[in-house]
């Protein structure tokens, strides 16, 4: 009988969170169609400029992922967020800027356009990469046993530490890095004009996603990443040396996001101590959305941050009579992650929480 | 040792002035222990003054304060204002025979908070006598309440957005605030002039970055360009500080004649870097204003702007030999380079205001103490009049507003030894 009786209760529980729910929902909707029509049926933008702006939001969006990749990485092994992986970034866009600077005053920058670059890349990837393995060594290591609050916490330590001491070492004046000719204009590619810039940002977004999947599902070391990530102790009894695999993990999305800190720096031409802080926080909301611990569910809610982000502000309030829309671009993505968070708290792609 | 000479003069003081008048009833407190005038007593004149006086004992240095943006990206606007403040204390030698002694704040420009922190860390020291700041004028809005109610002056040398000295806006200074900058009236009036009959412009769009400086000078440029120019606004659009990504931004504001973004570094730069990747925007000219003229500017899109011919509105240098004779080279002295923004000469003249004030309304007692009565010191500032500054002449109207700046337009050339600098193409100063 008892259990008719909660039978009985459920529903009508459910019914109220779910009508609250389902109303929700149906606002969001509508104000998503009735700011889009607006906008698009007042035509104040070209088609083309549409074209423009998510090929923008693409590009700001590939980045995104490279470094959302880092935090779902770190969370699919060890379960938790690496707040400092933002300024991990960080570290190695600052650092090559020096050997940047460097090849521009010699000129090697502008004559080897395409060994400069890769020496950059090769640059940054290291020093991040470095980074990031003392950060794990360092800083989480020690407290993997602990709750779960205690390396988050450390986590936004190791944070506020890397950037003030980039800050004291570098300087905390904003750096521009030099522009390299061979990336300046645009390319057609099918007809669509492109920035070289943003066109080599995308490329290489897509080499560096491409040869982390083959990584994970075709190497030994990947397949050992996705046992610990399953169960660590189990993992550990079929002979994986958890540690080793903790910190290669570590060492990948280090590595990805000294290549995005490259990328970032290419399009915008500018670096400083802070400049982690938002992207960090950008892409963390991208690994959610794509849902996170899931490497497919990263590169996706990356690009669809970063084009909500071009598209949206106009799209949905620029018809409204909204005075300048782009100013709220930050409401629309962190109005999109709380959304995600209350209809799939898992994110789009993601899987159900271990042990929940 | 100068306070134990101090002390045991006291009594010695308090005899004095017993055997010399009567009527003893207010010498309790210590620093009522000699006046040199008989009308002029300092006791009597702290006490009636609503915020009392600061104390600058014998031989002990007077404390002034800035509060300036001196940290992060604009730090070379808020440096360079305080390498104007050193040079005016260096000139000025003794104040009421004390030496002055500077105390850098830093407000911060871009974080209204950062203004408020300023000003609570400068009235937790009741040495400090006056206030020179802030850089920017969103950190002043904060900054003010604070300040005034321990009544700390405030002489601004860049705010410059109206709603400061705008007694029915929210943002206004009130009594303690005045600036030795101009308004943005003027300088947004001067933008559009400039904008209709030297660029002869038909459209505009203007980009700014919400704070009470760019939003109000874009909205007087743009009212003025409507109605002195019959010209159209394409777009009054905002960006969010802290960005980097403008592409969105700069690809829906339309095909304007000309884009207006008086914002601050690092987001004018970018906006300059970022405008030339939008194909909409090539022939579009691209105005800024003083916020980004410095130093940190030229250094991130310097050559690009200079290839654009891009404009900058800002204060008129022209000041006269006395700036260019004495000023300019104990500026380099002190700050070992040349000016990285516009807003020094404005500094030393708030400076100077300062030490008039102090001399005019300060008091000095038998045992060569100095009372700066606040009350009196802010009513002596706010009411200078046809004041001879290094900047001009300046009145200051009932509001706070004292500058005498005319606005001119530079753009970025290579003077003599090669070096980017900011140089005048329009000024509307009549008569140079």
């Amino acid at each position: 009988m008892r259990a008719t009786d909660v039978r009985l209760r459920l529903p009508q529980r459910f019914n109220l969170v779910s009508a609250i729910l389902w109303g929700l929902r149906i606002v969001v909707v509508v104000l998503v169609l009735a700011g889009a029509w607006a906008t698009l049926s007042s035509g104040k933008l070209s088609p083309d400029t549409w074209r423009d702006l998510v090929v923008f939001g693409i590009a700001q969006g590939s980045v995104y992922a490279l470094i959302a990749l880092g935090y779902t990485l770190v969370y699919g092994v060890l379960f938790m967020i690496n707040f400092a992986h933002g300024d991990v970034f960080m570290t190695g866009a600052m650092t090559a800027f020096f050997v940047a600077r460097n090849f521009d005053e010699s000129g090697f920058l502008n004559a080897n356009p395409i060994v400069a670059l890769l020496i950059l890349f090769a640059v940054s990837m290291l020093t991040s990469m470095v980074v990031a393995i003392a950060l794990e060594r360092i800083a989480y290591r020690p407290l993997r046993r602990a709750p779960r609050l205690v390396p988050l916490i450390t986590a936004i330590g190791a944070s506020l530490f890397i950037s003030n001491s980039v800050r004291g070492i570098y300087g905390e004046q904003d750096q521009a890095y030099p522009t390299i000719n061979a990336l300046q204009g645009r390319f057609d590619i099918f007809g669509i004009p492109i920035l070289k810039t943003q066109a080599v940002v995308i490329v290489a977004a897509v080499v560096f996603m491409v040869g982390l999947v083959y990584f994970v599902e075709r190497t030994r070391t990947g397949r050992a990443m996705r046992a610990v990530s399953e169960d660590k102790d189990v993992a550990a009894l079929m002979g994986i040396n958890v540690d080793r695999i903790i910190v290669t993990t570590f060492a990948i999305g280090g590595a990805l996001a000294g290549a995005a800190g490259i990328l970032y720096a290419l399009v915008f031409n500018e670096v400083d101590w802070f400049m982690g802080f938002l992207p960090g926080i950008k892409a963390f909301t991208a690994a959610v959305l794509g849902g996170i611990g899931n490497i497919a569910g990263a590169m996706l809610g990356g690009l669809t941050l970063g084009v909500l982000e071009s598209v949206g502000p106009f799209l949905l309030l620029g018809g409204a009579g909204v005075p300048s829309p782009n100013q709220l671009r930050d409401v629309i993505a962190f109005t999109v992650l709380v959304l995600v968070l209350i209809f799939r708290p898992n994110g789009i792609l993601g899987q159900s929480e271990p042990g929940s | 040792m100068q306070k134990l000479l101090r002390w045991s003069a006291m009594p010695m003081a308090a005899l004095l002035l017993l055997t010399a008048c009567q009527g003893g009833g207010a010498s309790t407190s210590p620093s009522a222990s000699g006046s040199t005038s008989a009308s002029q007593d300092p006791t009597a004149v702290c006490a009636a003054d609503k915020f009392g006086c600061v104390e600058v004992a014998k031989g002990d240095k007077i404390e002034l304060a800035s509060a300036l943006s001196i940290t992060g990206a604009t730090a070379s606007l808020g440096l360079d204002s305080v390498t104007g403040i050193q040079v005016a204390i260096k000139d000025r030698g003794k104040v009421a025979g004390h030496d002055v002694e500077l105390k850098s704040e830093d407000a911060g420009c871009s974080n209204a908070a950062d203004g408020q922190t300023a000003a609570q860390a400068i009235v937790a020291d009741p040495k400090i006598v006056a206030v020179i700041g802030t850089s920017c004028s969103r950190t002043a809005v904060p900054a003010m309440p604070v300040l005034a109610a321990q009544g700390y002056l405030m002489i601004s040398p860049s705010n410059t957005a109206p709603s400061l000295t705008d007694p029915t806006s929210k943002d206004f200074g009130g009594p303690f605030y005045m600036r030795t900058a101009y308004n943005d009236k003027v300088q947004g009036a001067a933008v559009a002039k400039f904008a209709c009959e030297v660029l002869h412009a038909k459209s505009a769009a203007t980009i700014h970055d919400g704070s009470p400086y760019a939003q109000q000078l874009q909205q007087v440029f743009a009212d003025d360009f409507k109605a002195q120019c019959a010209g159209t606004i394409t777009a009054q659009e905002a960006i969010h500080i802290g960005d980097k990504d403008f592409h969105p931004v700069l690809s829906t504001i339309g095909s304007p004649d000309m884009l207006f973004f008086p914002i601050f570094d690092p987001e004018a730069p970018l906006i300059t870097q970022q405008s030339q990747d939008i194909p909409a925007l090539a022939k579009t000219k691209l105005v800024s204003a003083d916020g980004a003229s410095d130093d940190t500017f030229i250094k991130t899109a310097g050559p690009l702007a200079q290839r654009l011919g891009m404009y900058f509105s800002g204060p008129d240098l022209n000041f006269g030999t006395k700036y260019t004779g004495q000023f300019l080279p104990e500026y380099k002295q002190i700050a070992g380079k040349d000016p990285t923004s516009v807003y020094h000469a404005h500094a030393y003249d708030a400076a100077n205001i300062i030490f008039d004030g102090i001399e005019k309304v300060g008091l000095t007692d038998a045992a060569g103490n100095l009372f700066i009565p606040r009350t009196a010191l802010k009513d002596y500032a706010r009411g200078e009049k046809d004041y001879k500054g290094l900047t001009g002449t300046l009145t200051c109207d009932p509001n706070g507003d004292c500058g005498a700046s005319f606005v001119h337009i530079t753009q970025l050339k290579p003077d003599a030894s090669g070096k980017l600098t900011f140089q005048q193409v329009y000024t509307t100063r009549s008569g140079g």
